[in-house]
């Protein structure tokens, strides 16, 4: 389960950070990036704190 | 367990070490210390601090070599002065300053701390103003304001200023949790926030950076109104404006859990994150913000996150603001508490709560935060310089370190004058040499060190009966 969690929180920081690369690389469009980013960012706070912090 | 309980229980853990060393089980490696600097030094305050080079017209070159030479110093600072004391003492600065400076010393220098805290505090709670005001339409401040500008403004400020101070409360443990899950996430935002506007400044390869970055973003002019950076400007401010932790000796109290004094290098994680890349970025944002509004001296990072990087752009500003006030505040009050220990923490708390919503309504607080961090730094760098001097050289003057402790005395004169001294002959720099607060805390140190051991020289006298030799600290202290 928390493998699952990391990998699941891991996608979420590349939601947050692959976007705006996508933007400069002209492959979206920047509104497109915002929501990507968005999404990344609760991907990130539903997973992290359930195996970030806590003592295995 | 009720919740009363549960807060004593959380401070009792907080207070763990705090007048004794470390044991040696609990020393930690490096590893831990790159997460612990990573997660603090990326916060609301670069949101600040990146944008306000660019106001202040600092130029592309002077900006990433000033930064880099200004961050490295600062990392040296970290190993070379504070690694090293923290871990030969193992003691935090409030127990060690307490054994040079006395008790009563260590009272007004917690008042002091306090005062600092809260009024960094309060820039962040308006940080986070400016973002949770963006559904309301509010009126964002501007860069020459002083005042607060709406009712609009007040009343925003007023609702976070009380959420963090009912939070800062009862739960300062989770608060701290909750900033180290949001930090990685947080340095991800600040990154891609700056790399997806970089088309509208007209960067679309990485060959076109350099001369959009020298031409555009830190054009080198200053906005109206601001003073010119240079590169010692930034430089200095880049190793100073942490002197507080590192030359002023507060991360001892981190440092002191660290296995060997190299693990200072560790913070080489936060000021690269934190005071390189964070600045740059959020630097460029606001850069863009000027390009697209005519150089508006609006100054908001809220709208400026927001119109970069979306709705996660503006819940990063109201994060990073609000993780980096509600523990500055749970630690103002812990020092005001220390006047009274029997004062109640949630009363103090609210108190100081209050106190720095109010002075979070004042914009100037933000606008004028490169100042203020330096003076923060200025202020409590000699006492720093003080316990440098009393661990390492009061032996080969012939004279006692911990002279507080051993003596008996609440106030060691030597520390207060030091003190005095070192600030009246900073401001004396200010005031009629025209030297700029960016530039004394290098000079003050020197002053510090000297001032330290010559009254020391006149005002330690020969100890002869020991008034407190049953205690152990005082024994080992003689031994």
């Amino acid at each position: 389960m928390k493998n699952l969690l990391v990998v699941l929180s891991i996608v979420g920081l590349l939601f947050t950070i692959i976007p705006p690369f996508l933007v400069f690389s002209a492959v979206i469009d920047p509104a497109t990036s915002k929501n990507l980013m968005f999404a990344g960012t609760l991907i990130w706070f539903t997973s992290a704190p359930f195996w970030l912090n806590k003592k295995s | 367990m009720s919740k009363s309980t549960s807060l004593i229980a959380k401070l009792n853990a907080i207070n763990e070490y705090e007048r004794e060393p470390i044991p040696e089980s609990k020393l930690k490696g490096w590893k831990k210390f790159i997460g612990t600097y990573a997660g603090e030094h990326t916060a609301g305050t670069e949101f600040v601090l990146g944008p306000l080079f660019v106001a202040h017209g600092a130029t592309a070159v002077d900006l990433v070599s000033g930064l880099l030479i200004g961050n490295i110093l600062a990392v040296l600072s970290w190993a070379f002065f504070t690694g090293r004391i923290a871990v030969k003492t193992r003691l935090t600065l409030y127990f060690q300053l307490e054994k040079i400076a006395g008790s009563k010393f260590t009272l007004i220098y917690n008042l002091v701390n306090a005062g600092l805290f809260c009024f960094l505090a309060g820039a962040m709670i308006a940080v986070s103003a400016t973002a949770v005001g963006i559904p309301f339409n509010l009126e964002m401040p501007t860069l020459t304001d002083v005042l607060p500008n709406s009712l609009g403004w007040v009343l925003t400020v007023f609702a976070i200023g009380t959420i963090t101070t009912i939070v800062a409360m009862f739960g300062f443990e989770q608060v701290s949790k909750f900033a180290n899950i949001a930090a990685p996430w947080m340095i991800m935002v600040f990154i891609a926030a700056a790399v997806g506007v970089l088309p509208r400044l007209g960067i679309n390869s990485i060959s076109d950076f350099w001369p959009v970055a020298q031409e555009t973003i830190w054009s080198g002019v200053p906005l109206e109104g601001q003073s010119k950076f240079t590169f010692w400007h930034i430089m200095f401010f880049a190793w100073f404006c942490n002197m507080a932790m590192h030359i002023g000796m507060a991360d001892m109290s981190i440092l002191r859990y660290a296995k060997k004094w190299t693990a200072g290098f560790s913070t080489a994680s936060g000021v690269f994150l934190g005071h390189y890349i964070a600045w740059i970025a959020s630097g460029i944002l606001y850069s863009l913000f000027l390009l697209e509004s005519n150089n508006s001296l609006t100054f908001a990072p809220g709208p400026i996150a927001y119109e970069a990087a979306g709705i996660a752009g503006a819940i990063c500003v109201v994060i990073a603001g609000w993780t980096t006030a509600n523990p500055t505040l749970y630690r103002a009050g812990l020092a005001i508490q220390s006047i009274n220990p029997n004062w109640k923490t949630w009363k103090v708390t609210l108190f100081v709560g209050l106190f720095t919503t109010i002075a979070a309504c004042f914009p100037a607080l933000v606008m004028r935060l490169l100042e203020f961090v330096a003076l923060y730094g200025l202020i409590l760098m000699p006492l720093g310089a003080v316990i440098f001097i009393d661990v390492y050289y009061m032996d080969r003057w012939g004279l006692k370190s911990n002279y507080a402790l051993l003596s008996g005395k609440k106030l060691n004169p030597a520390v207060a004058f030091t003190w005095v001294l070192t600030l009246a002959f900073c401001l004396a720099l200010n005031l009629f040499a025209g030297i700029e607060i960016f530039f004394l805390g290098l000079p003050g140190w020197f002053v510090a060190v000297i001032a330290y051991l010559l009254f020391s020289k006149l005002l330690q006298k020969p100890i002869t009966a020991i008034p407190q030799s049953k205690n152990p600290l005082v024994e080992k202290a003689l031994n």
